[in-house]
């Protein structure tokens, strides 16, 4: 095991940590954003520092074709390529191919899939994972799992958690750097509760560096969503890391750490900035909108980052869709609205005033009480009372 | 505005008329900018890829000078919201930088000879044709508020026939009385446009007008427009003669290095260059050596690869390549990152490929100039001048054989 994961502070079942990583020390709840193929998309590393980025991910099945495992490890590894300081954190490559390649084929044996580059059938084995990613050498890597979709229901959902855990001895035993690398598993299971708990069991009993609750975030109805995390976070360890994976919305990553989890990663905050769209505490603002072009605040009079210390909403409205610079200022403040909101969560956790910064953030983005149903039962669970934020409003 | 001729031409050789100047832009507690200097290209006021944050690590006072082409902002924001905003330095975050303006630039806001007419002049732009009048243009500047500006100018290319050049200076003429009628500062800020296309005579007559007008410099326009090299120094010539010598010179679309050193040798002080840019598009990165006098120019050729200015970084010789783009470079880029990853941004398409392009080649020609600058302090210039012509020569002809 190559981490130390401290809780410093609690509420309930939320809880923020220390989480000693070999190249650095992340604090949690944490939003990883996701650099696909070696850069967070139109950011350097040092504004990534500058916004309080603390560990990043990449995806194994892009790095692996462009420029290369062998490559990467040649030169010292991800870190050094990339001249990240900073954590990182990569996948298994198997989410990424069963979602990106339609003709992949699922066996015992691996993923077959056709090779994008010459078309031909590959496999990649829970051994070949493993030893990509120990070649890339990140922080956190993670053990291949089968991936299905949430909404398929059946014996399939049944066979690819079993299959997961098969695998994953599979994975642990191909791990040749536990001393550098942590290697997590991950939580398959659908959204059948049954399965959940055995998968979590059999993870547990492995004890693993840390784990991931994986299979969520794929258009799931968002009462079945909440109930798989909060399962699964009462289950696993109090002393380990829990990630749930593909989770960026600001209202999910507050329910999910109320509920106990501690990391999460996705594309979403770069990629929405890309189509014009920054969030903002109230949820998200549409630069791309007409009324924007002679809005002259800027895009959140609450942030400090450095995009609204400087510009206003009008002339990044004169950029989005048109310059680069455009998608890089929006980039830049929405990772910084990402990293406040992990920042806000830790240290109100720590406060001891996590239930009233709840409270203030589904007010603001609820200003008519209308918090979904979803959103009210999580919070039963996680021990919050919310009631003053779902009140109706007086006419 | 103030500009001092610190150093004035020696008046014979090749480089007879390079000069070295300082601009004073700002308040008391500005520095001066000297001259030759790289106005850095900008779409809508920013780099194309350098954000505020990253700017301020490039050459300082150097790359306080940026160019500003109020084209970009025909469509929005309009001048009402850019007046209340309080004007381009304020809307961009760049308070301590200087904006000057010129009507087009060469990448989205090109001059339209053919859809030019006595009521303005046309740029093609990427949401069509744009007339663009005195007024319009006007109403722009007042409101980004510049440090310097140019007159609206309609520039032909060197092809057009000798009627349309002649009339292309009678509109220039008139639109450079227009926009002074129109400017509440009386031409303190404003840089005349010169244009005159290819033929000598036309850009005498010109410069003689333009000298004559109550303007603070000169914008010499329609270069980089079809116009051969051999043929170009005789026409800038032809204008900085005429031009007084106490008031700045700025050249638009005169990019590529030895261009540049051919304004200088021509007494031009400030260029507007969109060829960072197109390197940066295109992978490229700045590699040739700025100490050339330092150097003999063999070891320089032992060291440079491509065609000795610059190296694409999408080459395959640069997969496992750790070195930084130069050795000893102290931009943002050559300090953090090496070829091989350049490489793989560029092989992947990412932004960030472009960021660290953009800054490096930023970084190396501002490092250009102040070499420029440096050795015409020294006396050096032709010889600078000889040396990087040779050197680039020589490697084409090595190149060919
Ligand atoms: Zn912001
Ligand atoms: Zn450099």
């Amino acid at each position: 095991m190559a981490l130390q994961f401290e809780v410093v502070g609690r509420f309930n079942r939320a809880r923020a940590s220390k989480l000693t990583l070999p190249h650095y020390v992340v604090q949690t709840p944490m939003f990883m954003p996701v650099g696909t193929q070696g850069t967070i998309k139109g950011l350097t590393n040092s504004q990534l520092e500058d916004i309080g980025c603390q560990i990043i991910l990449g995806n194994t099945y892009h790095l692996a074709l462009r420029p290369g495992a062998e490559l990467i490890d040649e030169l010292g590894g991800l870190h050094k390529f990339m001249n990240w300081k900073r954590a990182l954190l990569t996948d298994s490559g198997g989410f990424q191919m069963v979602s990106l390649l339609h003709l992949a084929d699922i066996t015992e044996e691996g993923v077959t899939f056709q090779s994008p580059v010459d078309g031909k059938p590959m496999l990649l084995t829970p051994e070949e994972s493993i030893q990509i990613q120990n070649k890339i050498g990140a922080d956190i890597i993670m053990a291949l799992d089968d991936v299905v979709r949430t909404t398929i229901t059946g014996p399939r959902i049944e066979e690819a958690m079993y299959r997961t855990l098969r695998w994953m001895d599979r994975c642990i035993a191909a791990h040749k750097r536990p001393d550098a690398q942590n290697l997590f598993g991950i939580v398959q299971g659908g959204l059948d509760p049954v399965l959940r708990d055995i998968c979590v069991r059999g993870l547990v009993e492995r004890n693993l560096p840390g784990y991931a609750i994986g299979g969520l975030a794929g258009g799931e109805d968002k009462d079945s969503f909440w109930r798989v995390v909060a399962q699964c976070t009462a289950a696993l360890p109090e002393d380990k890391p829990r990630y749930v994976m593909g989770v960026g919305y600001p209202l999910d990553i507050v329910v999910c750490s109320a509920l106990g989890a501690d990391m999460y990663d996705c594309v979403y905050p770069t990629r929405t900035a890309r189509f014009g769209t920054a969030l903002v505490p109230e949820g998200v603002l549409k630069l791309k909108h007409n009324a924007m072009a002679s809005d002259e605040r800027p895009i959140d009079s609450t942030c400090s980052c450095m995009v609204c210390k400087n510009y206003s909403r009008a002339y990044i409205h004169s950029l989005v869709t048109r310059d680069a610079m455009g998608s890089q200022l929006l980039s830049y403040h929405n990772l910084s609205y990402m990293m406040r909101l992990s920042k806000d969560l830790h240290m109100s956790i720590v406060e001891g005033r996590f239930p009233e910064y709840v409270r203030g953030f589904l007010r603001t983005q609820f200003p008519k009480g209308d918090v979904p149903q979803w959103v009210c039962n999580a919070m039963e669970v996680a021990g919050i009372d919310i009631s003053s934020c779902c009140a109706p409003v007086p006419v | 505005m103030r500009f001092v001729v610190t150093k004035p031409s020696a008046g014979a050789g090749v480089a007879g008329k390079a000069r070295l100047g300082a601009l004073y832009l700002g308040g008391g507690a500005a520095p001066p900018i000297e001259t030759p200097a790289l106005v850095v290209p900008t779409r809508r006021g920013l780099p194309s890829f350098i954000s505020r944050d990253l700017l301020d690590r490039l050459p300082y006072p150097d790359s306080l000078l940026l160019h500003l082409s109020p084209i970009h902002f025909v469509e929005c924001p309009s001048t009402r919201t850019i007046k209340n905003i309080g004007g381009v330095h304020q809307m961009v975050g760049l308070q301590d930088h200087f904006f000057i303006a010129s009507p087009g630039d060469s990448v989205e806001s090109l001059p339209e000879h053919e859809g030019t007419n006595k009521i303005g002049a046309a740029f093609e732009t990427p949401s069509g044709r744009r007339l663009i009048n005195p007024k319009d243009y006007m109403e722009i500047i007042s409101s980004t508020r510049p440090n310097l500006w140019a007159s609206l100018a309609d520039e032909v290319p060197a092809w057009v026939t000798e009627k349309r050049n002649r009339l292309s200076i009678d509109r220039t003429l008139k639109w450079l009385d227009d926009c002074l009628s129109l400017d509440q500062e009386k031409g303190v800020s404003t840089l005349g446009a010169v244009v005159g296309g290819s033929n000598i005579e036309n850009r005498k007559r010109c410069a003689t007008e333009v000298s004559m007008r109550n303007v603070s410099g000169f914008y010499l326009g329609g270069f980089g427009l079809g116009e051969s090299i051999e043929e170009r120094s005789a026409l800038l010539n032809a204008v900085t003669d005429i031009l007084p010598e106490e008031k700045i010179r700025f050249v638009s679309r005169l990019g590529l290095p030895e261009e540049v050193l051919q304004g200088v040798a021509a007494g031009i002080d400030l260029f507007d260059s969109t060829y960072i840019y197109h390197l940066t598009l295109g992978g490229f990165a700045l590699v040739f050596p700025l100490d050339l006098l330092g150097e003999a120019p063999e070891a320089l050729l032992r060291n440079s690869s491509s065609d000795y200015t610059k190296i694409n970084l999408h080459a395959t010789i640069y997969r496992k390549d750790t070195s930084p783009i130069v050795d000893k470079c102290s931009c943002y880029t050559c300090q953090n990152h090496t070829r091989a990853y350049l490489n793989h941004l560029l092989n992947v398409h990412e932004m960030l490929a472009q960021i660290l392009l953009e800054i490096h080649n930023t970084h190396h020609f501002l490092g250009f100039f102040r070499s420029i600058r440096q050795v015409l302090k020294q006396e050096k210039f032709e010889l600078f001048r000889q040396r990087f012509m040779e050197s680039r020569r020589v490697h084409l002809t090595e190149a060919l054989s």
